[in-house]
């Protein structure tokens, strides 16, 4: 009984948050409907017994994706006459999009009811989520997964070229140098005559 | 019946389908004594960190409301109560009222799974650490949302500020996490407590047992796990937005940073959160780290309870975080940075790396 309440209160948030994704005018409001929708999803994922895939979801896409996003909106300059009237423009693109998902949704039911599908993680098991998913992941997917990780590596240094760039004439602090430094090399005490500058 | 119970307790009462309304009646009751327990907890700490940075600077601190200035917290509370909320016109308001709420529900969400002792737990999930984890994760959400929706320069650029601090700091929270997850070989918290039983020499930061799981090796895992033990302090400063790491809130460049709209209630939810959030970390600190609930030397005494040594663990940190206030000048946000990304992030790294090494092939637990 809980169980099931718990399920329609986070499907409904959860489709009504995405829904509101796209309908809402404000970027901002928009970013902030998509965490909500997240954090349903999450939600669902306990539900059905994944509690550490909805972790990460938090933890991944709430926790730090989510807030990035929020970063780059909140600094955006939306002029929001302009973003109307790209409508018509994008409107094949959109529908080419939307079809694209609704076959991979149709082409998901329909292997699911065939019912030839199979849980990689075992329901009910005595053994943590988080254990099922290492035997697999470590063993099987081993490939897969390192060639995921090469991916992410592959996206990180191109991240760090883009944005490394040297200017000359910047007075940069050297950590190492500053904390190198002694009394003797910054303080250097004069005695000055009286009635006679430094000069 | 206990206040708290186990998670075997629980989950039979959830299987009972009949007793499920029950069941919510009796969580919610468990919860709500929790948050109050919690909320008084803030009011004397509140009253401590002001009484210990005074006594750093050779202050009284607050001494007139009540005996010792002992309800000095209450009376601010009570005045943050009575006041006018402003709201700011051109801020969104729904955002404005939304943002402290969101940041004090993640704040009490987290202490959810926190064992205070042995079975006092009010969800004993098996994935605790990455709860926690998740959960303060999300608590950046309260303060980039109020900077955003007051519509203000100050705040906007103190809610920046913060959430790229933020996230940045829980990257090596992360790594420093898991070299503790490898060495327990699990992530439920009260598993960790378990693993570090027995005495202060099994304790994570001080593992300096000689006849332990990994012998004579287990030495050589010491200075690494102190030094993960000092890295989680500090990020956990990072983390809660405190002095040297208040640059949130730097009064001297941003005014008060995302809190200059603020005012009444909302303002004092973002400070119970601030407060909630120390709290928490130096929880999880001494659960990771400094054994939970264990005595330091175990001489078979039982009459003191499991608790005591929890809350004095979780206390001493506290007086760590204030001190620290009291002591350490504001970094420039550079520095913090630097700090964070180049020397926290590479070493917590190393350290993965080498503790994961030592567990694979040292350990009981290796496969």
């Amino acid at each position: 009984m809980l169980i099931a309440i718990a399920f329609y209160i986070l499907a409904f948030t959860a489709i009504a948050a995405a829904f509101m994704v796209v309908a809402s005018r404000n970027p901002v409001h928009s970013v902030m409907f998509l965490i909500l929708t997240f954090f349903s999803a999450a939600g669902l994922f306990i539900l059905m017994g994944a509690e550490f895939l909805a972790l990460l979801l938090v933890m991944v896409y709430v926790g730090a994706v989510a807030v990035l996003f929020l970063f780059v909106v909140m600094m955006l300059d939306v002029d929001f006459v302009e973003l109307k009237q790209g409508f018509l423009t994008y409107l094949p693109i959109g529908a080419v999009v939307a079809l694209i998902l609704l076959a991979e949704m149709i082409l998901v039911g329909a292997a699911y009811f065939s019912g030839e599908t199979k849980g990689v993680v075992e329901q009910n098991s005595d053994r943590s989520n988080i254990q099922q998913f290492g035997d697999v992941l470590y063993t099987q997917y081993a490939g897969a997964f390192e060639a995921a990780g090469l991916v992410l590596l592959v996206a990180m240094i191109g991240a760090i070229v883009l944005t490394l760039r040297t200017r000359k004439g910047v007075k940069t602090q050297n950590a190492m140098d500053q904390m190198a430094r002694t009394r003797e090399d910054g303080v250097e005490l004069v005695d000055i005559e009286p009635g006679q500058g430094l000069g | 019946m206990p206040i708290m119970q186990t998670s075997a307790d629980v989950a039979l009462a959830a299987t009972e389908e009949t007793n499920w309304l029950l069941w919510t009646a009796f969580k919610t009751g468990q919860v709500l004594l929790f948050v109050l327990s919690l909320a008084l907890l803030v009011a004397a700490l509140v009253l401590a960190d002001r009484k210990i940075w005074a006594a750093v600077q050779m202050r009284r601190g607050p001494n007139v409301v009540g005996a010792f200035g002992l309800l000095q917290t209450m009376a601010d509370a009570l005045k943050f109560f009575f006041k006018e909320i402003v709201i700011p016109a051109g801020s969104d308001k729904f955002l404005f009222i939304l943002a402290p709420i969101l940041g004090l529900v993640m704040a009490f969400a987290a202490w959810a799974v926190i064992p205070v002792a042995p079975g006092w737990v009010i969800s004993d999930i098996n994935i605790g650490v990455l709860y926690v984890l998740a959960l303060s994760s999300l608590g950046v959400y309260g303060i980039i949302i109020g900077g955003w929706a007051s519509n203000s320069k100050y705040p906007f650029m103190g809610a920046l500020r913060s959430a790229a601090q933020m996230v940045s700091y829980e990257v090596s929270i992360g790594f420093i996490i898991l070299t503790v997850i490898f060495l327990s070989g699990s992530m439920n918290l009260t598993a960790i407590v378990d693993a570090q039983g027995a005495g202060i020499w099994n304790w994570n930061m001080f593992r300096l047992n000689p006849v332990g799981e990994y012998g004579v090796w287990n030495l050589l895992l010491f200075p690494i796990m102190f030094y993960m033990g000092v890295l989680f302090f500090i990020s956990a400063l990072a983390e809660t937005n405190r002095p040297p790491f208040d640059l949130p809130e730097a009064e001297s460049e941003l005014v008060a940073g995302y809190q200059v709209e603020y005012s009444s209630t909302p303002f004092l939810m973002f400070f119970f959160a601030e407060y909630v959030n120390i709290m928490l970390l130096s929880a999880m600190m001494t659960l990771l780290f400094l054994g939970g609930w264990h005595a330091p030397i175990d001489i078979g005494v039982k009459f003191i309870p499991p608790f005591f040594w929890f809350f004095l663990k979780t206390a001493f940190l506290f007086f760590m975080f204030a001190m620290v206030k009291a002591i350490v000048p504001r970094y420039r946000y550079d520095q913090l940075m630097r700090l964070g990304w180049k020397v926290f992030l590479p070493t917590a790294l190393a350290a993965v790396v080498i503790v994961s090494t030592f567990v694979v092939f040292l350990g009981d637990k290796a496969v």
